[in-house]
Order: C-alpha cells, then sequence, then structure tokens
C-alpha cells in the first residue's frame, strides 16, 4: 500500500515546521553527526542481544528469538496531549472494570438492553464460574494495555482494551533505558517525564490487591508458561524488577487452602498471582483439562479468597472486538459521562445490513476476528491482493459473527531513523494502566509500535514491526 | 528460593562444566591423533566413551576420524553432550534462573552462547581448532569470573557451585576409570614410552600436565599420577578436591536452611571414604573398583540433593 499523502506526521506539519512537542528534540537533531546516530543505532541492537531482550516466534524453529528492532528517534507527545489522553483511559478502565462486575453480578447492562445478552451468553470469554464472586476490592484488571491511534493532531482513538495480560512494558521500559544510555545529554536539555517507577507501582498496586486470606506482606509472584514463551523475557523481567519469584504451574500447588509454591525450603504461600497465562490454561479442573500449566485447584482457592489472581479470570469478556464496539454506551452506561476518548468506528459483520456494507467494501476496510489477537486472521483491504480478498470473503461469509470491519485508518505518523535522515512511519501507541484499590496509575508514554516498512500500516512485532521510546514532556 | 531454581542453578553449571571438560578432552585427544597418528582409532574410541556418547556415536558413524569425532564433540545436535547442545541446555537453564543471576553472569553465559554459537555454525578444520578450543576456554573462564565477582555468597552460589564439583567429579572419574589400565603399577620402575603418552594424555584431559610436572617431586609414575587425580587437593580437578567443595558448600546449605538432609550424610560418608584410602589402599582394592564405586555414589550424592532440595515437584 502506499503512503496516503493525507496521514498526519506528529514531527512535521505540512509547510515543513515542526510541531511543537517535537522543537527541543529537532534542534537536538540537527545538529547531530548522521555517522554517530548510524553508530549508536547498531549499539542499541547488540545491547538488546546481548542483554537477551528477545521475544520468541511461534513455528520457527531456527533462529527462534529475535530482537524487536528500536528506533532511535523518539515519540513525543506534548503534556496537554497526554493529559487528555490519560483522562479518557482512566474513565475507560473504570468503566471496563463495572462493566465486568455487572457482568458476572446483576448485569444491570444486558436488562437494560444496552449491550445484547446473545453477546455474552455465546462469548467464549465469558466465565460461568466467576458469576457471583467479587475479586478484592472488586479490581478484575489489574493491569491494563489500551492501544491508541492517532489520525489528527487531536483525533485519538481506542483501538482495542486488552484487559487479559496485555505485553510489550518490559520494551518501554528497556527502549528508555537504552535511550538514556546513548543521548544522555537529551534528557538533561528536554524534560521527560519518568517511566522507571513501573515495576515499583507494578508490585505496590498486586499487593494492595491481596486477597482476604493474606495476613502478612502480601507475596507476588508471576507466572509464566515458561521459557519458551514468547513473551518469557518480560514474564523474567517484571518478575526480577518488582523482587517477585517467577513461577511455573508445576511449581505451585494447593496448600490448606492456600496457592504454595515448592521451594527449596518446602512449601510457601502465594497471596497475589500475576498470571501471564491465558485463562483456559489456568486451572485445569475448571477450563482446559490438558492444560500442563495452570495449577489444579485454584480456581477453588480463588473463589474462597486464598488468592488474587490478576487479572481476574474471565476479565476477556471486556476486550472481546464484538464488546468493544459498545464501549461508548459501557462508558456512558457506568460513569453516566460521555465517553472522552473516541472508537473506531466498527461494523458488526453479525448485523446482517453491516454485513453487506463491508462485503460491497472489502477492499477498503480492515476485517478483524472477534477472538483474534496480534494481527493474525485479518484482512487489510487496501493492501490485500484480489485473490486474498476474495479468499476472505468466503470465510467471512461462512461465518460472518465471528468477525468485525472497521475503516482503514490514516494512522499518524513519526519518522524514525534511516540512512539518509528522517523518514516517516505509521505508528500506533499502547499506554499501561495499573488498577488497584488505591486508584488507576497510567505510566505517562507507554509503548510505540512502529511500522517500519514505508507505508506499512502493520505495527505488529511479529509482523515486522519496531518500537520506539515514548515521552511525555513535563509541562 | 523456588526449587526449580536451584534446580536450574544447579544444572547451568553442570553444563557449563561440561562444555569445558568436553573441549579440554577433545584436546587431549587431537594432540594424541597428531602425535601418534596409528593410537588415534582407539585414542578417540575412549575420548568418546569418556565423553559418554559412544553409543550414540556409534549408532551415526562406523569410523573415528579426527573430523568426524570432532565435528560430533563440537558441534552435534545428537549429542546431548556436545559443546553446542551443552551450552544451549545452559542457557536455556539461565534463561530460567535469571531472576536469580546477577546482570554480569546473565550477560556472560548470553554472550558465550552467542559467541560460541557463531563459531560453531560450520564444521571447525583442524587447522582453527586450537583457536576454537581457546575461545571455549576463554568463555567459561568469563563465565566463572562473573560468578566470582558479582553474585552473593548465598544458596544461590551454593547451588551453582555443587552443580559444577558433582560435574567435574564425575568427569576426572571417567578419565580415570575409561584409562584405569595405564595407571596400574608396573613391574618397571621407569613407564614405557607408551604409558608416558598415554600418562601425558590423561594430565592433559584435566589440565594438569603442567601442574603434576611443577608440584611433583617423584618421576612420572602411575602410581604418582593416580594419586594426584585422586587425593591431591591442590589440584582443582582431583576427587578430593571436588568432594571437599561440594560437602563445604552443602554444609553452607545446612546452616543456612537450619536443615540437615540425607544428602549431608551421603557427602560426609563420600568424603570419609576417600579420606579413609591411600593410594596403596586403592591399589589393593582395585582401581577400577574404588572409581566405578565412586561414580556411583556421586552419581548417588547428585540425585539426593535433587530430591531434598525439591528441584522438580
Amino acid at each position: 500500500m502506499t503512503n496516503t499523502p493525507k496521514a498526519y506526521d506528529e514531527m512535521q506539519r505540512p509547510d515543513g515546521s515542526v510541531t511543537s512537542p517535537y522543537t527541543g528534540y529537532n534542534a537536538w537533531f540537527t545538529a547531530q553527526d548522521p555517522a554517530r546516530l548510524e553508530s549508536k543505532s547498531r549499539e542499541a541492537e547488540a545491547f538488546f542481544r546481548r542483554t537477551g531482550i528477545t521475544f520468541n516466534v511461534y513455528g520457527q524453529s531456527e533462529a527462534q528469538e529475535r530482537l524487536i528492532p528500536f528506533d532511535l528517534v523518539p515519540r513525543i507527545l506534548s503534556h496537554r496531549e497526554w493529559t487528555k489522553l490519560s483522562k479518557g483511559i482512566d474513565q475507560r478502565v473504570r468503566a471496563i472494570n463495572a462493566f465486568i462486575w455487572d457482568i458476572y453480578n446483576r448485569q444491570e447492562i444486558l436488562r437494560a438492553g444496552r449491550v445484547p445478552k446473545h453477546l455474552i451468553a455465546h462469548n467464549e470469554a465469558f466465565l460461568p464460574q466467576m458469576m457471583g464472586f467479587t475479586p478484592p476490592g472488586n479490581i478484575y484488571t489489574h493491569i491494563v494495555g489500551t492501544d491508541i491511534v492517532r489520525t489528527g493532531a487531536g483525533d485519538f482513538f481506542v483501538l482495542e482494551d486488552n484487559a487479559r495480560t496485555p505485553s510489550g512494558v518490559s520494551y518501554m521500559l528497556e527502549n528508555r533505558e537504552t535511550m538514556l544510555q546513548m543521548f544522555p545529554e537529551l534528557f538533561s536539555k528536554i524534560r521527560v517525564q519518568p517511566v522507571s517507577d513501573y515495576p515499583k507501582n507494578l508490585r505496590r498496586s498486586l499487593a494492595a490487591s491481596a486477597p482476604p486470606a493474606c495476613t502478612g506482606k502480601p507475596r507476588v509472584a508471576v507466572l509464566t508458561p515458561g521459557i519458551h514463551n514468547s513473551a518469557y523475557f518480560e514474564h523474567s523481567f517484571l518478575a526480577d524488577q518488582m523482587g517477585a519469584e517467577l513461577v511455573e504451574g508445576h511449581d505451585l500447588r494447593v496448600v490448606d487452602g492456600r496457592i504454595a509454591m515448592r521451594t527449596t525450603r518446602g512449601y510457601r504461600v502465594i497471596d497475589v498471582l500475576y498470571r501471564r497465562i491465558d485463562d483456559d490454561f489456568l486451572d485445569p479442573l475448571s477450563f482446559n483439562p490438558d492444560s500442563m500449566l495452570g495449577v489444579p485447584g485454584i480456581m477453588d482457592v480463588y473463589r474462597a479468597g486464598g488468592i488474587t489472581i490478576a487479572n481476574a479470570p474471565g476479565a476477556g469478556i471486556a476486550d472481546d472486538k464484538a464488546i468493544y464496539s459498545y464501549m461508548p454506551e459501557i462508558v456512558e452506561f457506568y460513569t453516566g459521562e460521555k465517553a472522552i476518548l473516541r472508537n473506531v468506528e466498527t461494523h458488526r459483520c453479525a448485523e446482517p445490513e453491516a454485513l453487506k456494507y463491508v462485503l460491497d467494501n472489502l477492499a477498503d476496510l480492515v476485517v478483524k476476528e472477534v477472538h483474534g489477537s496480534g494481527g493474525y486472521g485479518m484482512l487489510v483491504g487496501p493492501a490485500a491482493s484480489k485473490t486474498e480478498i476474495a479468499a476472505f470473503r468466503k470465510k467471512l461469509e461462512a461465518n460472518p459473527a465471528s468477525y468485525i470491519a472497521q475503516p482503514t485508518l490514516s494512522l499518524s505518523t513519526v519518522p524514525i531513523f534511516v540512512d539518509r535522515g528522517l523518514a516517516p512511519r505509521h505508528v500506533d501507541l499502547r499506554p499501561f494502566v495499573l488498577v488497584s484499590p488505591d486508584g488507576v496509575n497510567i505510566t505517562p508514554g507507554g509503548l510505540t509500535r512502529v511500522a517500519l516498512t514505508e507505508g506499512s500500516l502493520v505495527v505488529n512485532s511479529s509482523q515486522g514491526g519496531g518500537t520506539k521510546d515514548t515521552w511525555v514532556l513535563e509541562d | 528460593m523456588l526449587g526449580k531454581t536451584a534446580g536450574g542453578l544447579y544444572w547451568m553449571f553442570r553444563f557449563l562444566e561440561r562444555s569445558e571438560n568436553t573441549a579440554r578432552l577433545l584436546e587431549a585427544g587431537f594432540r594424541m591423533a597428531l602425535t601418534r597418528s596409528s593410537d588415534a582409532e582407539s585414542e578417540w574410541r575412549s575420548v568418546l566413551t569418556t565423553s559418554g556418547s559412544r553409543t550414540l556415536y556409534d549408532e551415526k558413524y562406523d569410523t573415528y576420524t579426527d573430523t568426524q569425532v570432532m565435528d560430533w564433540l563440537l558441534r552435534d545436535g545428537d549429542n546431548p553432550s556436545s559443546v553446542v547442545s551443552v551450552m544451549k541446555a545452559a542457557r536455556d537453564n539461565a534463561r530460567l534462573v535469571r531472576t536469580a543471576l546477577t546482570t554480569e553472569v546473565w550477560e556472560a553465559v548470553n554472550d558465550t552462547w552467542m559467541t560460541l554459537s557463531d563459531l560453531l555454525k560450520a564444521p571447525v578444520s583442524p587447522v582453527e581448532l586450537p583457536g576454537v578450543l581457546a575461545t571455549i576456554r576463554k568463555q567459561s573462564a568469563l563465565v566463572r569470573g562473573a560468578l566470582h565477582g558479582t553474585m552473593l555468597r548465598n544458596d544461590i552460589y551454593d547451588f551453582a557451585r555443587i552443580g559444577t564439583f558433582i560435574e567435574r567429579a564425575d568427569n576426572t572419574a571417567r578419565i580415570i576409570d575409561v584409562k584405569y589400565y595405564t595407571l596400574l603399577p608396573s613391574a618397571s620402575a621407569v613407564g614405557s614410552s607408551l604409558d608416558n603418552v598415554q600418562w601425558e594424555m590423561i594430565l592433559r584431559s584435566v589440565s594438569a600436565h603442567r601442574c603434576f610436572r611443577w608440584l611433583d617431586e617423584q618421576d612420572m609414575t602411575a602410581t604418582a599420577i593416580a594419586d594426584f587425580l585422586i587425593f591431591d587437593r591442590r589440584l582443582p580437578r582431583s576427587l578430593a578436591f571436588c568432594v571437599k567443595q561440594t560437602t563445604e558448600n552443602l554444609r553452607y546449605l545446612e546452616e543456612e536452611y537450619e536443615t540437615r538432609h540425607p544428602c549431608h550424610d551421603l557427602a560426609d560418608k563420600l568424603r570419609g571414604r576417600l579420606k579413609s584410602l591411600d593410594i596403596t589402599t586403592v591399589f589393593e582394592q582395585g582401581l577400577h573398583e574404588v572409581i566405578t564405586e565412586f561414580i556411583r555414589d556421586n552419581n548417588t550424592l547428585g540425585a539426593q540433593i535433587e530430591n531434598d532440595f525439591r528441584f522438580i515437584g
């Protein structure tokens, strides 16, 4: 696909002048020797490789570990832009938690007819085991990654609410570390809000959600599927940074109504489990009986108040792409306010009229699977060949309820560093949000993902995307 | 500490030790093959036996040529003891226990793995071999240095050291075992030239050929060499040294955890057994028998440690 000429560039206005958040950076950049930046860029790659900041790609037996390319030009947001964004995110995650509680308890929103019942009843993310249960502090989504895209100066949209186990926060932290090491002088010239408190805040936030059975200082552990998982680096990184144990399912068992981990000195109780495995694998007694990754009986302990599981099982009901299209109603229903952040216009293919529209306009739309994730199983109409569109049409007609469609957004661009200088590339943004009984905490910035190929709109790391450090300027 | 983490540390350092041992064996074998080409086949056979991979090798190859054995010991993924396989296993364990390692140790292991994977991407020619072996030695010194220089002296360190010495004791004992017949005292006071070559091979396999000349005032005899490898506590690869280290690290764990396990008794017994012997009684009881018994007891101790500290559920 070719670069749409009207894409909004966050650094440079059409007349060539530089936007205000980038003024300081631009002055610094133009004074740099490109050869030095070139060598810094290679240095960064060597640094990532040496420290093992890699991700595994499923289905690639050789070279299983790859780096996510890092671009040294930061993505910069002004204090004002961020304030508006963070207010909108705050409002949205509060509504999401209220929504999930309601779905598993009184279901008022269904009774009020604002969200159709069948979307819940037939939803794979809905867990009947959660009915009538309230997790500690009413928190379901302790960690949220809200995907934001931008199309104009003031036009921010939420693309997805990742309410299950959002990943990428380790890259946010390591990208900033890398920038601080490579260009310390930049940070003395330009005042950027720090992100390094995230691990401390994560730990505090998890500890604040300890279960009723916890008596002393809450003991936190991170549950990983193991070293072959694509995000294993992040799991060990977060455990390390929080000073928490990194456990796998086979390290855990139920002991006297609590979850305990096997240590060299016997079993020790865990109070809060930050799990990075899907609901389905959490408890072979309650869900997928073949799961080797989870802990048999953990759901019973959970419901009895013996452990806090973060995020709560069944929280995925809120980030389903079909539910997504109802988010403006959901926000209004629970907060009594209009949603501050806009949704991307979404056509639900389950509805005959919408389906007809989508089928007629496949070449212009992005079609996504309702339950899919990470850019797999989707069609980007304008980038697809006629054959691909025809093949996708068949899939869509066979199972329309599994899909939603959205207009192809003209994502904003931010320059990346290429051999001849700067070149615009499309970006998105995933801010990381912590929710605890003490409140909502949003780390200023987040992870900016960038499509490295000219004109490409696909920013997923599994499909050739890279990342940037994201700056929110001090006021 | 998680039992799994203790196990990961123990195995990480067993594998690191093994990579160095394999490289050393290869070095000694290669030297034999160069200097005494008529015996090359049988020397390679005993190198493979010592490395514990001969059965697998024989399933794959019918002959024992330099390049084949070199490739098998350095690069072959079918050989679980090849340098590449062992380094991969060491790094996988390091990833597993990453939260227990200092940045320096993790980066040293990761760097070692990256360097060796790159170096061993393609078959190594005999001309390149000395350089490759030197790199392997250098990399393991890097990891060891990072461990000694940066890790807290706590249970994490103890499990790392116990893995190292259980593996090293096993390795030295295997070398003696495979070559025991050349170490039997013979009627002649001075060994034949053939014996001398064999003895040098043995000493090289434990990087002790120079130490021996430095330390030992006696002539090079079978008895002196066996005594040196089994009992000399100045030699960091002797059985007595390894057992002493294992016992001490286990004792630190006993103090820190305030718990005595069956493995502590086993370790004390093994150490006591070595102390009750000297080289004369070893030959009276049979070198082969004594060493076989040692290998068995050392393995039993390893298994008991895994069990007592709950490496696996």
